[in-house]
């Protein structure tokens, strides 16, 4: 909850209420990719960190 | 007493820096408490140093501060994503389950991370987050010995920004405009590093150090075809030519196609031609930063320019901007990488969110960069004496600097180990092996049998600042070795005429000055003054040096190999000696000689590090 209330917090002050429906899709389909996903290591990739 | 904490970690370098009542009393990188390079973890141990070293416990800091802002980078993703859309679909299945999973908690992870130290961290309202380059900016004007001065910083990217220009007026500190992703000079470096051969973020020095062996002559390709540079130094790069936004590497087909070369593989030989791109990049970023601070002069009509991002390690521009003379006063924050986020991220909230008055003083407020952990005789004769070695301990610091002297004038390698460890990724003569720049096989026999690395890379000199006008085309103090300049014309030899027609890597084998072993193929340095103020030990070795040779300057390199962080404890020190070919080991005031170590003690060091 705490990471809802913050990103709210965040599109108010950055005025990026275009980003809702994204972080609403990336929830619901971004949960089964990280579910399908064992661990969370990648190669290092220097501008997506 | 006011406590703040600013840690930098995530991404590369981590670190943690403390200050107490608005001054720095201890910084340190947590690679070199674990020794894995350029450590990104959180910085557990840095902490606890940092804690440890000022006694005090985590729940008597009034403020945590972190370095970045990672909702504002999540967002830049996004963005980005979107823009280059469909491109990129790979990286953003690679990259957002990490988001999602781990990196959009980060708030919640130091938290935890911070409730783990002893004395724990029970109010969540006192972490703060500060932005990436106005923590850069901070670490640039805060600690600098100006009231007003122009900020510029410039690295491969933070949130959005990648070169930021900010005014500091005592306190008050305000960034005025920004370059954002994706383009970037910075990135712009690390792809042509990562297109010659090198790691990228941590190779971009040795480009800096190919640079000069090559002939410039893709300059004007880069500025035609790369890049589109304005007068007031902003500039667009084409990104057609680059793959870093949407994937995963640097440069792609079209970059390798217009130079005519594939990307160099790590390890191969390195060519002309890789020499000459290196030349051409470095004048590009030259160019560019001369552009800018020029433009930024004219602009606010303030003589005193700070630095700091990555970008400004290149010290070989940083001496151009210095002989422009378009500041007349220069300083550049000695942890410019993202380590020294974490004193600027500390230092901003100090003066900008807790509105604390700010003093100058005359050099600095960085304590010479001496901010890391330091060892009594007592500790290090104990640690010593656990490992197995032998030593002599002599009581008297002539006595000491005597016979290091004469060791050094002798050819010999030293490692010398004193007082408090540096902050950033200098050697400023604490944690240093010393050589003979007199010496015309000492940059040979460094590179290949103490430091493990490339033969062409360049060594730096460590000048009594009272003589670095006498040997150096420079008359200003460059204390944290961040400023490149000529070897006085005088100091120089004339080179035959066969000997200067030599090419690329053969132009090594040139005596080029009195100091062939500090001289680089085009007759530069990269500074290091020191005066007895900030280092007296060191300084008192290089008078003892000068009374022996007549020559105030010495050989100064990291006390590491390559791929190692730089030593911390007096145990990595030994390793390090006896895992090399360094001849003489000073630690505190013990002297240790390899010829009377026990060589079972000795272990594989070349392959003991991963390459960097």
């Amino acid at each position: 909850m705490s990471l809802l209330n913050e990103l709210w917090r965040y599109m108010k002050v950055r005025k990026k209420f275009w980003l809702l429906p994204i972080f609403a899709v990336m929830a619901l389909f971004g949960g089964l990719v990280v579910m399908s996903q064992g661990s969370a290591v990648a190669p290092f990739i220097y501008t997506i960190f | 007493m006011s406590v703040i904490l600013g840690i930098s970690a995530f991404y590369h370098d981590s670190a943690a820096a403390l200050l107490v009542n608005g001054k720095i009393v201890a910084a340190a990188q947590e690679e070199r408490f674990t020794r894995k390079k350029q450590d990104a973890a959180y910085p557990r141990k840095a902490i606890d140093f940092v804690l440890e070293f000022s006694d005090i416990s985590l729940n008597e800091v009034d403020a945590v501060v972190f370095y970045d802002k990672p909702f504002l980078k999540f967002e830049r993703l996004l963005e980005t994503y979107i823009a280059f859309a469909p491109k990129g679909f790979r990286s953003y299945l690679t990259s957002i389950p990490i988001w999602l999973k781990e990196k959009l908690f980060q708030k919640d992870m130091i938290l935890k991370e911070l409730r783990r130290h002893a004395g724990g961290f029970p109010d969540q309202e006192k972490l703060l987050f500060s932005e990436h380059h106005l923590s850069h900016a901070a670490s640039a004007f805060y600690p600098s010995p100006y009231d007003e001065a122009v900020v510029l910083t410039m690295d491969g990217v933070g949130e959005w920004a990648t070169c930021s220009v900010a005014i500091g007026r005592g306190k008050t500190l305000e960034i005025v405009k920004e370059l954002h992703f994706p383009h970037s000079l910075g990135l712009l470096y690390s792809a042509m590093t990562y297109y010659l051969g090198f790691k990228v973020n941590s190779g971009e020095y040795k480009i800096m150090g190919l640079a000069p062996y090559g002939d410039p002559k893709y300059t004007e390709l880069i500025l035609s075809k790369l890049i589109d540079l304005k007068a007031d130094g902003s500039f667009r790069l084409d990104m057609r030519y680059f793959n870093y936004a949407t994937g995963f590497t640097m440069t792609n087909k079209k970059f390798s196609e217009l130079f005519g070369h594939p990307v160099r593989e790590s390890e191969d030989a390195l060519d002309q031609f890789h020499m000459d791109m290196a030349a051409s990049i470095q004048k590009v970023t030259e160019e560019i930063m001369l552009t800018i601070t020029r433009s930024l002069a004219t602009e606010h009509n303030i003589p005193n320019l700070c630095l700091a991002g990555g970008v400004a390690l290149n010290c070989v521009a940083n001496g151009e901007i210095l002989k422009d003379g378009a500041f007349e006063n220069i300083w550049i924050q000695p942890a410019a990488g993202d380590a020294g986020g974490s004193i600027g991220a500390a230092y901003a909230a100090w003066h900008i969110e807790f509105e604390q008055p700010r003093t100058t003083c005359p050099s600095d407020r960085m304590e010479g960069s001496y901010l890391g952990p330091e060892f009594t005789q007592t500790q290090i004769e104990n640690a010593l004496r656990s490992l197995g070695a032998v030593y002599d301990v002599i009581d008297s610091e002539d006595q000491i600097n005597s016979i290091t002297a004469n060791a050094l004038a002798n050819g010999k390698a030293v490692g010398w180990f004193q007082g408090r460890m540096e902050f950033g990724p200098r050697s400023l003569g604490c944690r240093a092996i010393l050589g003979d720049p007199r010496s015309a096989k000492m940059q040979k026999t460094l590179n290949l049998k103490v430091k493990y690395r490339e033969s062409f890379r360049p060594f730096a000199p460590s000048v009594l600042q009272e003589d670095v006008a006498d040997w150096f085309e420079i008359d200003v103090d460059s204390p944290y070795m961040l400023m490149v300049a000529g070897v006085s014309k005088r100091r120089r030899l004339e080179a035959s005429p066969s000997a200067e027609k030599l090419f690329g890597i053969e132009k090594l084998n040139i005596q080029r000055s009195e100091i062939p072993a500090v001289t680089h193929v085009d007759y530069s340095a990269r500074i290091h003054t020191v005066n007895s103020k900030t280092n007296e030990k060191y300084y008192n070795l290089l008078k003892a040096f000068k009374d022996l040779t007549d020559c105030p300057v010495l050989v100064n390199t990291s006390f590491n190999v390559r791929g190692e962080p730089i030593v911390c404890t007096p145990e990595d020190a030994f390793r390090c000696f006896m895992g090399t070919e360094i001849e003489m080991l000073v630690c505190g005031n013990t002297v240790l000689y390899k010829d009377k170590q026990n060589t079972s003690l000795a272990e594989d060091y070349k392959s003991k590090y991963e390459l960097d």
